[in-house]
């Protein structure tokens, strides 16, 4: 009858109009990407997002912080090697709610680390989350995240002893920074405290980002130390039979392994030409610093102890002008700040 | 094949927030009306009267039983243009004149393009609106949107015409032309369903009516059949005399104003008529009492059983 | 048929136009985008991106506000007041009432669209004292913005065929306010697990993805459009008002109207 053709035609016509809107949707999503990245310099100023949220402000910082999410999860799946939107869309989460704690922490991480896992700008790292102590002086995890970006990525030990030493006074904070503060004070620079730190946020955290990518670092320092105990072994057999195996196989033949041994994502390790325990597929465990290719281990050392000494340098002859500059002004002028 | 048949035709809407319960605005209803009649449809207000109505038209669905007009099914398509509604309470678009309305509505039922103007024109003078010119219907009073209402009902010139209480709205004047209106088109030989709760213009009009009350048909009677009904009384008026005995036998003479009033049996007419000339007081009228549309109406409307 | 549903949208058009509301808007629509040439003198250099942001964005939401209320207004109300009783009972199918009120409400909107385009060519000119080939790219804003609308009218359409006047006017202006960030919706429901990803991720299909036409800020700094990005969204827009009328015809169909 009548009303039961216009209830099928309807019907159709609604499963098949349904289906065309989720794929151009769907295609429409995937060109946000081309889209965002024509957008990159028209991301509105912090002010005008600000006017734009009518008061707001709560809500469009939930917004904001959703899209920091998108953004991160669709770069990093790209492998990405620049995050240009990173730091300013932190930075209109954060001053949209100064009191998003894991926005800080978020950036704390990801804008610090090394593309491809992060933008690779500790220093705006640290700007973001100095920004949120400035906020909430009493947040100890803040603290935590300061030190963590200063020892991880900048090396800087006496600051990071400083941030850990400031969260430890903090109610709430855990009973151990102040021994981390004082480890840290020494210069203290190995794999258990690593192993620590890690193990920490993966406790502590709840967003699955920074949870994946503190999982992903305690693999990589499982696979170091599981490195350095093969390489005894290697060098082992290396004094007894006089020359280099040529792959692990000999070794368990010997009876020095008792089976072959998987790296943490599951791949055999191997042995190089130079007798060098090497991890298989390097991209899968991205935060290594042991079993890297022949020559690449010394590059990662290099780089970190010249970046080190760089900074070192630096800030010796930031304090010799200082200096020089006192010294020139002759007495009776006014004390200059100090640190 | 009758002009409008329904079988058991009901109608329930569930009420309430959760749906639980019912409320039956129409009993099963069963009625047949031929061709060419004028059909009356009597109640109070909130007997079912618009609701049946709106199920012939295939505005509502019914929830039970089925309806047809002229061998059709209501929801047939084919069925609208074969019919003129006008409804109760008419509200148009308030931006259009009269006339632009009605051309719009002869476009839609499908009337020749040539012919719309000559038709608008003739409807509207039909209906006794011809000067209202660009008068935009929001300026309409209550009786010319109805009369507007009865005027797109037929100007495509349907068999059958359906109206939802037209003579509400209108002084005493409109109701007259109205009444005018519905008889020329019984002439016509157009079938006529019409609602009401005004006695006195049914009698005038129908040749059959229903009584309906509570969502349920009461009775169904020819107006023709009342009429012959005598309630087997007849009124003698007269004047000129004083108290007269001898009718004491016959009835309870009563003195109003200038003249006597009595009721007397119909067999005893002419032993009164005598009585009065034997007095020699001046007859006025002598009328034989027939049963009223009115009595028959509330006779029926709370009576208990359903009557065919 | 094609003759009945051509009938109501002539009529829908007709009744639309001749709303005074309707003309308040305009005005109103271009008198803000007077404004922005004032603004625009605030800082040196911006003028043309201050005009082309408020401009745009004026006849954005002004257009939506129109489409909405004479939508309802056109409909709901319709069916409220009982005026459609009279065009119902004739050779008229629910469903060529429905479509016939989308095309008609679709021409007004394409006609207010185009004079506050005018106005705002206007003001362009005003500016600039002349127009460059860029200028072309406003165009495409436009037509995007026009195909906001036809989704707008379609959703209050729905709204329309089962609730209220003013219910409907609430959830069309709230759907066109959660569609607007339609993105960050699907972002939303990308990054959320088990039975709340199945319910958000379908919320998500069903309310308008509108984020994608607002291309404002991308024409303001010159920046062309994709052909492609054309192509999508007249399919998205398509695609989503076949959905939406698809889902009015079938509400208003099985209706008992009151």
């Amino acid at each position: 009858m009548h009303r039961r053709k216009v209830l099928i035609v309807c019907l159709v016509v609604l499963a098949a109009a349904f289906g065309g809107s989720i794929w151009t949707s769907t295609e429409l999503s995937a060109m946000h990407d081309q889209l965002a990245l024509q957008e990159v310099l028209y991301l509105p100023s912090v002010k005008t997002v600000k006017a734009m949220s009518l008061g707001y402000t709560g809500l469009m910082a939930d917004v904001y912080w959703t899209r920091v999410v998108q953004y991160y999860g669709r770069k990093h799946l790209e492998k990405s090697v620049a995050y240009k939107l990173l730091p300013p869309l932190l930075d209109i989460t954060t001053t949209l709610d100064p009191h998003l704690d894991i926005a800080y922490e978020f950036g704390a991480f990801f804008l610090s680390q090394k593309p491809p896992q992060g933008a690779g700008a500790p220093d705006e790292a640290i700007a973001l989350v100095k920004k949120g102590i400035a906020q909430n002086p009493d947040h100890w995890r803040l603290y935590y995240d300061l030190g963590f970006v200063y020892w991880m990525e900048k090396k800087d030990f006496r600051d990071a002893a400083e941030a850990f030493a400031s969260g430890a006074k903090l109610p709430g904070s855990k009973p151990w920074m102040t021994t981390m503060a004082g480890a840290m004070a020494q210069g203290a620079d190995d794999l258990g405290m690593a192993r620590t730190l890690w193990n920490d946020v993966l406790k502590e955290t709840k967003d699955p980002l920074i949870r994946n990518n503190a999982a992903q670092r305690l693999q990589c320092i499982d696979s170091d130390e599981a490195v350095m105990a093969l390489q005894k072994r290697v060098d082992a057999f290396k004094e007894h039979f006089g020359r280099n195996p040529g792959n692990m196989r000999e070794l368990v033949d010997v009876g020095l392994l008792r089976g072959i041994p998987l790296d943490p994502v599951g791949n055999p390790y191997g042995i190089n030409a130079y007798g060098e325990v090497v991890v298989k597929d390097q991209s899968k465990l991205p935060f290594i610093t042991k079993g890297l290719p022949h020559g690449e281990e010394a590059t990662v050392l290099y780089n970190k102890f010249v970046s080190a000494a760089e900074e070192k340098k630096q800030k010796e002859e930031e304090e010799k002008k200082k200096h020089e500059e006192q010294k020139s002004s002759g007495p009776g002028t006014r004390p200059t700040d100090q640190k | 094949m009758f002009a409008i048949e329904t079988v058991a035709l009901e109608k329930t809407y569930t009420v309430g927030f959760w749906r639980k319960a019912t409320r039956q605005a129409l009993k099963p209803l069963t009625l047949s009306i031929p061709e060419h009649e004028v059909f009356g449809f009597l109640g109070p207000n909130g007997a079912g009267k618009t609701t049946t109505l709106k199920l012939l038209m295939g505005l509502i669905y019914p929830t039970g039983g089925s309806a047809k007009i002229r061998g059709m099914d209501v929801q047939d398509p084919r069925v609208k243009a074969q019919i003129g509604y006008s409804p109760e309470q008419p509200y148009f678009y308030d931006y259009l004149t009269a006339h632009e309305l009605l051309r719009y509505y002869a476009q839609l039922s499908q009337v020749p393009a040539r012919e719309q103007e000559k038709r608008v024109s003739g409807v509207l003078e039909r209906v006794g609106l011809r000067d209202i010119g660009k008068l935009q219907l929001r300026k309409f009073s209550k009786g010319m949107l109805q009369r507007v209402s009865i005027a797109q009902a037929i100007i495509h010139n349907p068999p059958l015409v359906f109206l939802d209480e037209p003579m509400s709205g209108l002084d005493p004047m409109g109701r007259r032309e109205v009444r005018d209106l519905i008889q020329a088109l019984k002439e016509e030989g157009k079938t006529i369903f019409f609602s009401t709760h005004i006695l006195s213009d049914a009698e005038t009009l129908c040749d059959r009516v229903a009584v309906v009350n509570k969502g349920e048909l009461k009775g169904v009677g020819a107006i023709a059949d009342l009429n012959t009904r005598g309630t087997g009384e007849t009124e003698v008026l007269w004047e000129g005399t004083g108290e007269i005995q001898g009718f004491r036998a016959l009835g309870e003479p009563h003195r109003s104003a200038e003249f006597w009033r009595v009721l007397v049996p119909d067999d005893k007419v002419y032993a009164a008529i005598d009585l009065v000339r034997q007095n020699h007081g001046r007859l006025i009228s002598v009328t034989p009492l027939r049963e009223t549309l009115e009595d028959y109406f509330f006779e029926k409307l709370n009576s208990k059983e359903v009557q065919p | 048929m094609i003759a009945r549903v051509r009938s109501i949208a002539f009529n829908t058009f007709r009744e639309a136009v001749r709303d005074r509301v309707l003309y308040n808007l305009i005005v109103f629509a271009l008198l803000l985008i007077g404004s922005a040439l004032v603004f625009g003198q605030i800082s040196i250099g911006i003028e043309k991106i201050v005009l082309i942001n408020l401009g745009l964005t004026a006849i954005s939401i002004f257009g939506v506000v129109i489409a909405i209320f004479i939508g309802i207004g056109l409909v709901a109300k319709e069916i409220d007041k009982k005026t459609l009783y009279t065009v119902l009972t004739r050779p008229v199918r629910r469903w060529e009432f429905v479509l016939g009120k989308f095309a008609g409400l679709i021409g007004t909107l394409a006609v207010n669209a185009g004079l506050m385009a005018l106005g705002f060519f206007g003001a362009l000119w005003l500016e600039q004292r002349k127009f460059v080939r860029s200028d072309a790219n406003l165009l495409t804003a436009l037509y995007f913005i026009l195909l906001e609308f036809v989704i707008v009218t379609a959703v209050a359409l729905l709204f329309s065929s089962f609730s209220t006047p003013l219910f409907s006017t609430i959830f069309s202006f709230a759907l066109f306010a959660v569609g607007t960030f339609g993105d960050d919706l699907r972002g939303f429901a990308a990054s959320s697990h088990g039975a709340a990803k199945a319910v958000i991720t379908l919320a998500a299909y069903l309310v308008p993805d509108l984020s994608s036409f607002n291309v404002i800020s991308l024409v303001a700094h010159n920046q062309p459009i994709m052909p492609r990005l054309i192509a999508l969204n007249t399919g998205y827009a398509f695609f989503y008002s076949a959905l939406v009328l698809a889902g009015a015809i079938l509400i208003f169909d099985r209706r008992n109207l009151k």
